[in-house]
Formats: C-alpha cells, sequence, structure tokens
C-alpha cells in the first residue's frame, strides 16, 4: 500500500525523523490560510499523488504571494497530473500539501528496502539525491552506499556512522544522521515498511539534516496488524478496475492489448499473457481468479475484462487442479449469460475434468471456442481479434 | 530415488481441523501420503480424518515421529506455527498459506540460520513424489513418476510443466512449488543442488517469473555446479514495469527483473529455454531422455 508524502512525513514526526511544518489542504482558500500560518514571504506547494516525478511535472511550486497559491491550486484541485511515473492518463488530486520552505545546500538519497537475495533489510544511501536512483544504481553503482541490516541485532549505530562518513557529513551531522538511521530503521521494522524513501534528504544551509521528501509503502500483508495505517489508503489513487478486481480477490492488471485474458493462477497468467503476444496477439490485461474459481468469480472477472472496450476476445485458460473443469464450464455458461457477453469466448481446459468442461461449453449453444491446447486457444483468440477488426 | 520426501516420510498437518487443512489432508491420504497426525491448539485428543490430533507440534512429533508438517493456517498466524514447527525439530515445513507479511519470513529465514529445518514456500503449490508422498494442494492425478526434477515459483505453471512432461512419458522424480513470495524459504539453487544429487533426476525443468534475481542466481549455479539438462521458462515477458502481477513477488523493480534478462541468463549459463510454455514437453523430448 502506497501512502501520500504528508501522511509519510506524519509517521516521520512520529519517529523522530526531521521534517518540515505542513499542512494537507483541499481548496485554495486552505492552502492559503496554511500559507498565511507559516508567515514568511514563500512556501512551498505540492500535489499529493501515487507517484513521483512531481516536480517535472509541474505538481512542485515554490510560491510567494496568494495569487500564485490559488492559481496552483485552482489548476491541480480536481485535475489528474501525469508524471513519468503515471500512466497516459495520470492520477487524480485532490490533496495538496502546503510547506514551509528549507534552504538547500546538498541534495543526498536515502532509502530502505528489503533485499530479496540476502533476506535482509538494507538501507542506500547516496550523495547523488533528487535523481532518479535507479539511474544512479545502473550507471554509476559504486555511488551507492549499502548497510544491510542483522535481522536478529537490528541496526547498529556505527553503520549510520559509515553512511554519514561516506556521504561526506562532517562534525555534529554524523550524530545527526547515525540517530536518523537508528530511528528509520525502527521505523521500517515497526510498520512493517515494504519501502520507504527519503529523495531527497537534504543538508539544510545551516548545516542540518532535513527529509524534504518522503515516500513510504507498507506491506499490504502486514496491514491486519496496522488497522491505523490501513485507514490511511486512499483508494482514488489506485486503478479503478484494479481495486473493483481486489474487492473479489481477483487479481488484475490494465495493459494496452485487446485480448482478454483470464486465467487461474499468477504464474500461468503471465504465461498465458506471453503466448497471445508470441502468437501476435496483445493481451488486454493480466487477471487471475485465484484457485477457487466460482460462478461469482468468473462473473466478475467478465466484468472488469469487459469494461475496457478495447477488448475485441476474452481467452479464458483453467488449470484445473482441485477444482473440476466441468464445474467451472458450468459457471463460465451462466456467467455468459449472466454478463450478456458479445465478443467470442475462447476457452482452453487442462487438468481435472477438462474433457467434461469442454462438453459442456460446446452443448451450450453460446458463442464460446473450445481450443485443445494452449497455443492452439492463443491463435484462436488472434484470429477473432482479425476477424472483429475486419468485419 | 527421489528428493526431500519419499513413502517413508511421515507427515503431519498443522490447522488440520480448518476447511484447507482438511481438504488435502483427505487428498494426501488418498494419494498415499503417509499423514500421521495434525496440529490444532485445544483439540488434542481427539481424531480428525482417522488420525490423531495434537495440541502441540512437539507433542504430535513425540507420538508420531514425523518429520515432515504441511501448514494451512492463516497468513498471520503463520509465523508462530512455522517457528513452532522448526523449534520442534521438523526437518521439512511445506507452508502453502499465501499473504505472510514479509517481514514475518525475514525473521523466519534467520531465525532457520543454524537449524536442520528446511522450508519450502510459502505461497505454493508443496512438494510431491510422484506416486510416493504427495504434501501440497497440487492435483495429484497430472503426475507420473519419472526421471524429470520440476522446480518453480508458480502453482498453476507448475501443473503445466508436470502434465506436459506425464504426457511424452518422462515422468517426475520430484516437483517442488518454491512459490511467489519474495522472500521463499527455498531458493532454487537449494532445489538444483538437489536435483543435480539425485541419481534418479536425469533432466531439470525450472519455472521461473519476472522479480527478483533468484532466476540469475540460479543461472550463475547451474553454469559452475549442474552437469544435467535444465530446460527453463520465464513467465512475464508481457508484464509492465512497477505491476505487481498477482504474486507478491512477481514485479520489476527499477527496471530489475524483467524476463528478457532472466531468459538471457539462463541460456548463457547453457540451460536450454523455451519463450512458448507450452513447448516445454517437445523440448525434454530432443533431449532424448529414457524413461527408467
Amino acid at each position: 500500500m502506497n501512502l501520500h508524502e504528508y501522511q509519510s512525513k506524519e509517521l516521520f514526526a512520529k519517529y523522530g525523523l526531521p521534517v518540515s511544518t505542513g499542512r494537507v489542504v483541499r481548496s485554495s482558500d486552505e492552502a492559503v490560510a496554511a500559507a498565511a500560518e507559516f508567515g514568511g514571504d514563500q512556501c512551498v506547494i505540492k500535489v499529493q499523488v501515487h507517484a513521483g516525478g512531481r516536480g517535472k511535472a509541474g505538481g512542485v511550486k515554490l510560491v510567494s504571494s496568494e495569487e500564485e497559491i490559488r492559481a496552483f491550486a485552482d489548476h491541480w484541485l480536481g485535475n489528474r497530473i501525469h508524471t513519468v511515473q503515471t500512466a497516459e492518463d495520470g492520477q487524480p488530486v485532490s490533496l495538496l500539501y502546503v510547506e514551509e520552505i528549507t534552504d538547500i545546500d546538498t541534495e543526498l538519497y536515502l532509502g530502505v528496502v528489503i533485499d530479496r537475495s540476502t533476506a535482509r533489510v538494507v538501507v542506500m544511501a547516496s550523495a547523488e539525491g533528487g535523481v532518479e536512483i535507479e539511474k544512479v544504481a545502473a550507471e554509476t553503482p559504486e555511488k551507492i552506499f549499502r548497510a544491510s541490516i542483522d535481522s536478529g541485532l537490528g541496526p547498529q549505530e556505527y553503520q549510520g556512522r559509515e553512511l554519514a562518513f561516506r556521504l561526506g557529513m562532517a562534525g555534529p551531522q554524523i550524530a545527526q544522521f547515525t540517530q536518523l538511521f537508528m530511528n528509520l530503521c525502527r521505523m521500517f521494522e515497526e510498520l512493517d515498511c515494504s519501502l520507504v524513501e527519503i529523495n531527497p534528504l537534504v543538508i539544510t544551509t545551516d548545516g542540518n539534516i532535513h527529509c524534504l521528501d518522503a515516500k513510504v509503502n507498507i506491506d499490504s500483508n502486514a496491514l491486519f496488524r496496522h488497522p491505523k495505517l490501513a485507514a490511511l489508503n486512499d483508494p482514488s489513487q489506485d486503478d479503478e478496475r484494479e481495486a473493483q478486481a481486489a474487492e473479489f480477490d481477483l487479481n488484475y492488471v490494465a495493459l494496452d492489448g485487446n485480448i482478454g485474458c483470464m486465467v487461474n493462477g499468477a504464474g500461468l497468467a503471465m504465461g498465458t499473457m506471453d503466448l497471445v503476444k508470441l502468437r501476435g496477439g496483445m493481451p488486454a490485461n493480466f487477471l487471475d481468479v485465484g484457485g477457487g474459481v466460482t460462478v461469482e468469480s468468473v462473473s466478475q472477472a467478465f466484468k472488469i475484462i469487459l469494461a475496457d472496450p478495447e477488448v475485441k476476445a476474452v481467452l479464458i485458460n483453467i488449470f484445473g487442479g482441485i477444482v473440476s473443469c466441468a464445474d467451472i464450464a458450468d459457471g463460465i455458461v451462466r456467467a455468459v449469460q449472466e454478463v450478456g457477453v458479445e465478443v467470442p469466448v475462447i476457452v482452453r481446459f487442462d487438468g481435472n475434468s477438462a474433457e467434461e468442461g469442454s462438453r459442456i461449453l460446446a452443448e451450450s449453444g453460446l458463442n464460446i471456442i473450445a481450443a485443445a491446447t494452449l497455443p492452439e486457444a492463443a491463435e484462436k483468440a488472434v484470429a477473432a481479434t482479425k476477424v472483429m477488426a475486419a468485419a | 530415488m527421489s528428493v526431500l520426501v519419499d513413502k517413508q516420510t511421515k507427515v503431519i498437518c498443522q490447522g488440520i481441523t480448518g476447511s484447507q487443512g482438511t481438504l488435502h489432508t483427505e487428498q494426501a491420504i488418498a494419494y498415499g501420503t503417509q499423514m500421521v497426525g495434525g496440529v490444532t491448539p485445544g483439540k488434542g485428543g481427539s481424531e480428525h480424518l482417522g488420525l490423531p490430533v495434537f495440541d502441540t507440534v512437539v507433542d504430535a512429533v513425540a507420538a508420531t515421529g514425523a518429520t515432515a508438517s504441511v501448514i494451512y493456517v492463516p497468513a498471520r498466524f503463520c509465523y508462530d506455527s512455522i517457528l513452532e514447527a522448526v523449534d520442534a525439530g521438523i526437518e521439512l515445513i511445506v507452508c502453502i498459506t499465501e499473504g505472510i507479511p514479509t517481514l514475518d519470513m525475514l525473521r523466519v529465514k534467520h531465525h532457520l540460520n543454524g537449524t536442520p529445518t528446511r522450508i519450502i514456500g510459502p505461497n505454493c503449490p508443496g512438494v510431491i513424489t510422484p506416486g510416493e508422498c504427495k504434501i501440497g494442494i497440487m492435483p495429484g492425478e497430472i503426475h507420473l513418476p519419472g526421471v524429470v526434477g520440476v522446480v518453480s515459483r508458480s502453482g498453476t505453471l507448475t501443473y503445466e510443466a508436470v502434465k506436459q512432461t506425464t504426457d511424452i512419458g518422462l515422468g517426475q522424480s520430484t516437483c517442488v512449488g518454491i512459490g511467489g513470495d519474495p522472500l521463499p524459504g527455498t531458493h532454487f539453487i537449494d532445489v538444483l543442488q538437489l536435483f543435480q544429487d539425485d541419481p534418479a533426476t536425469k533432466a531439470i525443468v525450472m519455472v521461473g517469473e519476472i522479480g527478483g534475481s533468484a532466476e540469475e542466481e540460479a543461472a550463475e549455479f547451474i553454469a559452475d555446479h549442474v552437469t544435467k539438462p535444465v530446460v527453463a521458462y520465464i513467465a512475464g515477458v508481457t508484464a509492465p514495469k512497477g505491476k505487481r502481477m498477482g504474486h507478491a513477488g512477481a514485479i520489476i523493480a527499477g527496471g530489475k527483473g524483467t524476463a528478457e534478462e532472466k531468459f538471457a541468463a539462463l541460456r548463457e549459463a547453457g540451460a536450454q529455454t523455451v519463450n512458448n510454455l507450452a513447448e516445454i514437453g517437445e523440448l525434454l523430448k530432443d533431449l532424448n531422455l529414457s524413461s527408467s
């Protein structure tokens, strides 16, 4: 689960990480009032969306007058912002964050991730702050410093000091950074984070260390023990169909093609998409209906897939394990009737009761094309979209 | 011969009285797995599916001599159940459950260091030695005792590979689903080593997917240590970056973990790769292995 910057900074503040004073606002009036509360000549105003790259997209601005604040707020609130990290249609903006200004001397990078190879929490730091860290990692990996946290002992102060010296810090900054490092690691563990990024972490003109941005992702599987964090979820930032699918325990990811895919199992769903592409088609989506395929879940899956107007055919690939293909065939027939599916549906069954399942589909009298093998199913689906396109 | 489990393996089920535990224990018994008991705290002393139920894993091990445990408890309780099995001296834990917090697995893996316990999973179909022992949720009937070792991060995709090796008559020595989570208890490398050392395994099918670098690490291991033929398939060529594809571990993060990189690493290591998952069987057939 992704958090907004303002939510992440509230968590930072609770863990003693240095952040600026800020107010989250929903209107231009509130933005102006927040700025007035801070006093001073200038403040920073930022759109709050679940995506990076806001600055380059015009979603972060240094403002020095009420007019500028209103212009920014009126432009963005209720609008969508497109950044390098968003989909083509961007993310909706309904919240802004107004923050006191920070005088920056140096920009650094600090991040915490789980390293899958070593099964450890790893803190990464770099003096190349404010830019895409992936780019630094790819082009100049020697500029990224790492501290691997022992899962039994937790973070150690020497590891924080080491990073501080590597980053070129000196004097009181060393102790400041070490404290920040310890608190950051404690927060990562206590809140079941899957990612924390401070990009940039800055050294201010008066020599203090400060978190200018904050990105926190929480492990969704751990939300059962963090009800307060679960309440921070902002569904407006999720893809509508993905959120709808999740409600029915379906995993859905929208793609650009025109062949809707419905598959049991995540790996097989990817494999099916790949095969569609190999046969000259383009998948419209990833959709895993999970292990317990029911009439209800198949109906929901159809509704979600067909909500995409690009979809010209639906390819269903089911490997019956514990679940019998005959039961699934019944479910598909009923779902096709219920939902009123008008595009061709190509079904490939294998495993448990596959033949009986195919027979049920053939006898249904519906526009359902049975395929004996997966490659055949993919070919038929691709052919069906070409026929549709020609018609 | 086989790896990890065989006819002699005595298995208990943690969460045996739950719906999943009941369903899959019944199926395991029907397959011929030596199920010897189950654990549900508070139900010790009772009987379920004709098996004794114990309050604790320690009790179950003491009474039955079980060396393997399969876990079907809800995700939030898995951390506790796994540690209980480790501390009771269980040698092989197979955890089927999906949705365990990543930091729970991180702590489990730390705790595992220095113990003789191996964990398969979580978020996996389990492990099966055809005709001998089935621990998990895979459909037993698609398997055939034979010579191909199968290791995979996915469930139904494993069944695809298994079915193809059955259809061409080669069958499987053992099939191991290592699971789709970011921190699996057992990695490709561990299973590759087992298959390399197993005289009954004549070829290996490895099914990977996007996310992480386990396939790249496996490729390195194959180049250095595996002399048996390896047929590899990676799912997710069409997966977009930054999106989680169903499995918690299946995500291309920061441009790393793509299917192309994994295919390339495996090819370079000498593995034979297929980009069409339906061709795994055909490629194996071309190896001219004998099925005995």
